[in-house]
């Protein structure tokens, strides 16, 4: 179990290092100057080459990753230039509103989910099941920025009974802020649980028919029990997996989500500060969002072992 | 060594009867054709011409002249929809021919080769899906700019990757046959039984993957024209309308429902039609996402 553990670990450490790397040879190839963009058109070549030699952009190329490697570790993201405060100042204001709203959409997804998948498993080909995936499979097809756009209309526009879009912020009261969040969560969360629905029901038909749910059946046990005891634990692996790889896509998604709603989150800072050429912003913020990538994903793994005791015998 | 009993080859006809009896397939077949003629047609035909701007007919509600009402501009949003799967389909199809194109090759050489080939090619791909999807085609696309041949490569590059894991997956599943022993016995080298064996077998694999890559494109390209770094104006596609309904919800929801029912369609078509070619073409083989 240790030796695939730390394999795991290894794995992630070296994806992380390689996903720097990337991130800072493309910021590298990047058009524009950050010197002169944060001094503006009027500036002498004098005066931009001083604040270059200042912000380290003169040094060679190896020391410039190791130097900025070093400070991502120590959480000094540097200064942004659009926004002139630092950039962790930024984030910690951010990740306010885009964890809470990609762990309600999480939250939301996973509820709504895994009992209809589960349902639907234990009444195969029958009605239940049927409606069920049909409406999975369209759940599927949704954009979630439509989505979004309809959910708007139906409850800011028609029915009045949440905001359209913005954020109070926190200190607005908790119940202000939840309510600005909702919208965007299920809109979010919706498509996501369309495909985990999906996942599950076919684990759990694939978990149905082994032979130790016969034989748990055979010896009396009850169909729920047998349902939750045997067959939920050994369906969850590939319910994991998936669960992984959505959280990464609903911090992706928030990009887009943040922009239907105008909340000031991640997602929403990143996409402005791409189209703003803020680069410092782009690869902190990049790199923050790989890297919980890389942790959920590690997360994962680690659960599969807790799960899943004939994977802690393989190294 | 494992027994291996072969199942006969289908027929053709065979094949066809079963496809006449999967109502997904007859569905999701139907309605990709519809949406594809509906594209090949606006070549010749839309119901308005929408690179005039009728200014005094904007924000028309749907009526018989506007099936689907008429934009902020006075445009047709039926003919904006007609024009835009174009836009659609060749941005999906043509990233799922990268993803091929690419990953297929490379999927293949790495189940061939084994060892530190696989891992590094396994550890590339690890790589790429650390990245989430959407915020590297959205980085991608404000670096070279926006425009739907930079949206073509954003979405193919992560395609590359899906592909090479399904096609290494598959071929790792053929390589330990007894007729790939027999190959290798009678002098084959690894490229040509890849090429001979390998590859017809994991064909239907890369089938069904390639319609579900195809759908999700779809709605990468949506996603990316939503935030205006997909085709641009005044090309019309389906994302960017969706954009330009946002703000006008209250008075012309049309503007957004219509083409975005274009995309659940399409995409649901495409699931559907995967689903069916999965189960024609091989009962055991499951959808992969």
């Amino acid at each position: 179990m240790t030796a695939y553990l730390l394999k795991r670990v290894a794995i992630a450490f070296a994806t992380l290092v390689l996903a720097s790397i990337v991130v800072f040879a493309v910021l590298e190839i990047l058009p524009g100057d950050p010197a002169r963009l944060m001094l503006g058109m009027n500036a002498t070549a004098e005066q931009v080459e001083q604040v270059r030699t200042q912000m380290g952009l003169n040094d060679p190329l190896l020391l410039r990753y190791f130097h900025w490697v070093g400070n991502l570790v120590l959480l000094d993201f540097g200064r942004s230039y659009t926004y002139s405060v630092p950039v962790i100042d930024l984030v910690r204001e951010r990740v306010a509103v885009s964890l809470p709203l990609a762990l309600i959409a999480l939250a939301l997804s996973t509820l709504i989910a895994i009992p209809v998948g589960l349902h639907a498993a234990s009444r195969q080909g029958r009605f239940g099941d049927t409606v069920s995936m049909g409406v999975s499979q369209i759940g599927v097809a949704i954009p979630n920025f439509w989505f979004a756009l309809l959910l708007i209309y139906l409850f800011a526009v028609w029915l009045k009974w949440v905001p359209a879009g913005g954020f109070p912020g926190w200190s607005a009261g908790i119940w202000q802020a939840l309510k600005a969040l909702i919208l965007p969560a299920v809109a979010l969360a919706l498509p996501q649980a369309a495909i985990l629905a999906r996942v599950t029901r076919q684990a759990m038909i694939e978990v149905l028919s082994e032979d130790y749910i016969r034989t748990a059946r055979a010896k009396g046990m009850p169909y729920r029990a047998v349902l939750w005891r045997h067959a939920l634990r050994n369906a969850m692996i590939p319910v994991l997996t998936i669960l992984g790889l959505q959280f990464a896509f609903l911090l992706a998604g928030t990009i887009i989500i943040e922009n239907v709603f105008y909340l000031p989150g991640l997602g929403r800072l990143i996409f402005q500060a791409i189209t703003q050429r803020d680069l410092i912003v782009v690869e902190s913020v990049v790199m923050l969002l790989v890297a919980t990538v890389i942790l959920v994903n590690l997360v994962v793994d680690f659960s599969y072992a807790m799960i899943d005791p004939r994977l802690r015998g393989r190294s | 060594m494992t027994l291996q009993t072969e199942i006969p080859r289908e027929s053709l006809t065979s094949l066809a009867a079963k496809a006449l009896h999967h109502r997904s397939f007859i569905a999701g077949f139907f309605v990709t054709v519809l949406v594809a003629g509906m594209a090949a047609l606006s070549f010749l035909w839309t119901p308005y011409d929408v690179t005039k701007l009728v200014i005094s007919d904007k924000l028309l509600a749907p009526s018989a002249a506007h099936w689907f009402g008429t934009d902020h501009f006075g445009r047709d949003v039926l003919s904006m929809i007609m024009i835009g799967a174009r836009n659609s389909i060749a941005v999906a199809l043509v990233a799922v021919g990268i993803g091929i194109g690419i990953g297929v090759p490379l999927g293949c050489w790495a189940a061939a080769r084994g060892g530190f080939v696989d891992e590094a090619l396994m550890r590339l791909n690890d790589l790429v899906f650390a990245f989430p999807a959407l915020l590297s085609a959205i980085m991608i696309t404000a670096i070279f700019g926006p425009g739907a041949i930079n949206a073509i490569i954003a979405i193919g590059i992560f395609n590359i990757p899906v592909f090479a894991r399904v096609a290494r997956a598959g071929a790792l599943s053929i390589w330990p046959r007894e007729y790939i022993l027999a190959a290798r016995a009678a002098g084959k080298g690894k490229a040509l039984i890849t090429l001979e064996h390998i590859l017809p077998n994991i064909a239907t694999l890369l089938l069904v993957q390639g319609t579900i890559q195809f759908a999700l494109g779809i709605l990468a390209e949506a996603s990316l024209s939503y935030v205006g770094l997909g085709a641009q104006p005044p090309m019309p596609s389906w994302g960017r309308m969706l954009f330009e309904a946002q703000t006008r919800m209250a008075q012309a929801p049309w503007m957004a429902i219509f083409p975005g029912m274009a995309i659940v369609i399409t995409v649901l078509a495409l699931n559907l039609l995967g689903d069916g070619v999965a189960d024609i073409l091989d009962p055991k083989s499951r959808r992969r996402r």
